[in-house]
């Protein structure tokens, strides 16, 4: 009995380190996914939403995509049909990022509303589907 | 020809029902008209599905742009192999590949599966017909590879330029090769719950078939790693994308599988555990193809595109809820015979293992499927990435390695002060002395410390192991030590492969703890500019800017920026990196300009070099530099990881078999009588 009773132990232990690691992971690292719509009704309730890290999934607004290679930044504009938001992006683009593709910003939205992002990922088109990767 | 393809996918269809209810029935009523009926349909879909491949692969390579399927997987002027590895590179294929593979395995297991297990035969021709029929379903009235259009295009699409690599050629069928044994064994447990024949007979009889998907699946995930270093060009081979953890997840649960199999077989403990073990890595294999195939997580679109995520679904709820009712009705029979001795002990370390192995499986589950947990609980989506996967499995993972040197090692039952001093003295040596050095050396990252710590460990661990064997054979047998290395290794396959591919899984380990020294770097440099770049090992890179040219290839238009790279002043020689427009026929462009990275590789370290573009349209270049410290080191544990895989499945003809034949008599009892235990 008593051998069971510390591989219990030892097991709560693991369980109770796994449970502990995810818990915090999601609170320190987790963080909102929004339309423009929803981060426009977020930061129109509560100012002191401008500056929080949030992830905001959105369509690239034809023709809107500025590139500047020297100083590496692109800025476009995204929307979800009703709102819009003017993104800059310092850093290489991904090849599949284009006009009209689907793109998630992960950034922050500053008071004077532009959305300044960190990471940029795009969506492939539905031209040829889920890529199977990795 | 497709018209033959649907034939048979409907013919295939029927068959596969006709195998499953024959299966079971025929077991059941002891009718053996039936059974044969039932193996006899599980060579008939092979034979089907074979047609429906083969009709779909001449629609590709004839160029049948009729075909809804080629004419938006490929064009005219697309490179034949990639025209044939179209197959499995959109959905419709990849359902019809799966079926195709499954009815071979299927009939593989029918065919090689030796005289002793033959009870368990029709209920294993059942469950494969049974999955081969929910994809050929699938098939059928969901995403039909056959369908045609109401007109002819004058070209295809063409194939996504990502696509077009050789490690695409190969990576998706291994990992599907994974995904899709895993469901023999999952066959042989199934059949065992049905027919009652829960001793450690079903164990054996899959052995092989459990390390074969685990070493597919590993070499599935090792290319996906080296596809996405080379060709998606963010600099790195793993990025915790739904994708990835989607096949990280049954790899997971299948190295737990293998692991706590073996306390079976040896102690007849943790059978309800095994039981839901290979459950759960089957119908995570399933969900590694929804996943990839239906875009629910990655997309922003919604998964309405397609109802073929319902499908999956659906049988993925129907598995669990049948293996779960099977399991339920089996529990008395399903007892454990022996109780646990002490905390330390194989057993209990083996334990461990498990319960880290399928922690790691849990949060990469959870975290992937945060975003729509949380929206479903709380209304509010909430994602996590690397950040969060890093932070759980980083001190697990380093749990998990210090336990791959302590599991093979520890006594059985107890483990007495004697056995643990013998064993582990010299590997805790190694550890302390390889953390005194880094320490030394003032290794800057704690994590990256303790990983090569523990590598030390288990290395010397294994190291021992060999030694002892091979000098005990050349003091017991005369051998010389290469002899004697050589038949410790023959004569005991199993145990050494393990140990080979363990050394596989500390290599991985090592080249994972160099991703705390990346470097990254941009810059814009016109032609004779340079820039440096110091390396971890204290290294000064410079890169110095030749031009920009542009070619004409195949199916593509390149502008390739090029430049010299020297280290500490020695030329290295030029790194040519290049941004891709790949056309049609017509010389239109399809899909956006593709990144082709440039990577200059040694053991130490990886030079890789981006082309971000030309600044406005000069020879200004804008590169984007990374250095990465033991990349090199991720590919050859790949490597280790799968000869010690082969060196555990290799047929042969050493004791193992010979001891196996003996027990052959026992085998056959214990099946006959269903109550045996040959522990």
């Amino acid at each position: 009995m008593k051998a069971r009773t510390r591989v219990l132990i030892g097991g709560a232990l693991v369980v109770g380190t796994v449970g502990y690691l995810m818990a915090s992971g999601i609170k320190d690292t987790g963080v909102y996914f929004l339309t423009p719509s929803e981060l426009a009704g977020r930061v129109t309730a509560d100012p002191s939403f401008y500056n929080v890290g949030v992830k905001m999934g959105a369509r690239v607004v034809h023709g809107s995509i500025q590139r500047d290679v020297a100083s590496q930044t692109i800025s476009f504009k995204v929307t979800d049909g009703t709102q819009n938001y003017p993104v800059v992006y310092r850093g290489l683009a991904p090849d599949t990022f284009t006009d009209d593709v689907d793109v998630v910003v992960e950034g922050r939205l500053m008071p004077d509303g532009t959305f300044h992002a960190t990471t940029l990922l795009a969506k492939c088109g539905s031209k040829y589907e889920s890529v199977p990767k990795a | 020809m497709t018209t033959l393809g649907q034939i048979s996918l409907w013919l295939a269809l029927l068959v596969a029902a006709w195998g499953t209810v024959t299966g079971v029935l025929g077991a059941k009523r002891g009718r053996p008209e039936l059974i044969q009926s039932a193996r006899r349909a599980t060579y008939a879909l092979l034979g089907l599905l074979a047609v429906a491949a083969a009709s779909l692969i001449v629609a590709l390579v004839r160029h049948d742009f009729n075909v809804a399927y080629v004419a938006e997987k490929t064009s005219r002027n697309l490179p034949t192999v990639y025209t044939i590895a179209a197959f499995y590179s959109g959905q419709e294929g990849s359902l019809l590949f799966w079926a195709f593979v499954l009815s071979i395995f299927a009939a593989a297991a029918q065919w090689l599966t030796p005289r002793r297990y033959e009870p368990l035969m029709p209920h294993v021709a059942a469950v494969t017909s049974a999955i081969t029929g929910f994809f050929v379903a699938v098939m059928v009235f969901a995403a039909n590879p056959f369908t045609r259009l109401p007109f002819t295009p004058a070209d295809g699409s063409g194939m996504n330029p990502q696509l077009q690599n050789p490690g695409m050629v190969i990576h998706p069928p291994m990992l599907y090769l994974g995904y899709i044994s895993i469901a023999i064994p999952f066959a042989f447990a199934v059949a065992a719950l049905i027919s009652r024949r829960l001793d450690t007979g079903w164990l054996h009889a899959i052995r092989r078939w459990t390390l074969l998907s685990w070493t597919f699946l590993s070499i599935g995930i090792t290319l996906g790693m080296w596809w996405a270093y080379v060709e998606l060009g963010w600099g790195g081979y793993w990025a915790w994308d739904p994708v990835e953890n989607a096949s990280f997840l049954p790899w997971l649960t299948m190295t737990a599988f293998l692991h706590s199999v073996m306390i079976q077989e040896k102690r007849g403990m943790l059978k309800k555990w095994n039981m839901t073990l290979i459950t759960l890595s089957f119908m995570l294999s399933v969900f590694g193809t929804f996943i990839t195939r239906s875009g629910i997580i990655s997309s922003v679109h919604s998964f309405a595109e397609s109802n073929v995520g319902y499908f999956f679904l659906g049988f993925l709820i129907l598995t669990a809820a049948l293996v779960g009712w099977l399991l339920w009705s089996r529990l008395p029979e399903l007892k454990t015979e022996a109780a646990l001795e002490s905390a330390l002990s194989r057993e209990a370390s083996f334990y461990f293992n498990n319960l880290v192995l399928v922690g790691i499986a849990f949060s990469v589950f959870w975290g992937t499927m945060f975003p729509i947990l949380s929206e479903a609980v709380r209304g509010q989506k909430i994602t996590v990435g690397p950040p969060f996967f890093n932070l759980v499995n980083i001190p697990l993972g380093l749990l998990l390695l210090a336990l791959t040197g302590i599991g093979p090692l520890i006594a059985w039952r107890k483990a007495s002060a004697r056995n643990l001093q013998r064993q582990f003295l010299v590997p805790a040596g190694a550890m302390l002395v390889m953390a005194a050095f880094l320490l030394a050396i003032r290794y800057s990252d704690f994590y990256a410390g303790v990983a090569a710590s523990l590598a030390a460990f288990v290395v010397a661990t294994i190291v021992q192991e060999f030694w002892r064997g091979t000098t005990a054979r050349h003091r017991l047998h005369g051998e010389n030590y290469v002899l004697a290395f050589a038949r410790l290794v023959g004569r005991n396959r199993r145990r050494y492969g393990g140990y080979v591919v363990h050394l596989g899984i500390v290599t991985y380990f090592v080249a994972f703890s160099g991703l705390a020294f990346k470097r990254e770097m941009e810059a814009s440099l016109k032609p004779g500019q340079s820039t440096s770049m110091r390396s971890p090992y204290g290294h000064t890179y410079t890169f110095t800017h030749v031009g920009v040219s542009q070619y004409e290839r195949l199916n593509r238009f390149v502008t390739a920026a090029s430049v010299e790279v020297s280290r500490d002043g020695k030329p290295l020689g030029v790194m040519s990196a290049e941004k891709r427009q790949y056309v049609d026929s017509f010389n239109r462009p399809q899909f956006n300009p593709s990144t082709e990275a440039a990577i200059r590789s040694d053991m130490r370290e990886d030079l890789y070099v981006v082309f971000a573009g030309s600044v406005a349209g000069t020879e200004e270049a804008v590169y984007k530099f990374t250095i990465n410290p033991l990349v090199w080191w991720v590919w050859y544990g790949g490597v280790i990881l799968v000869l010690g895989g082969i060196i555990v499945m290799w047929p042969g003809t050493g004791p193992t078999k010979a001891s196996l034949r003996r027990a052959l008599p026992g085998y056959a009892v214990t099946l006959a009588s269903g109550t045996g235990d040959d522990a």
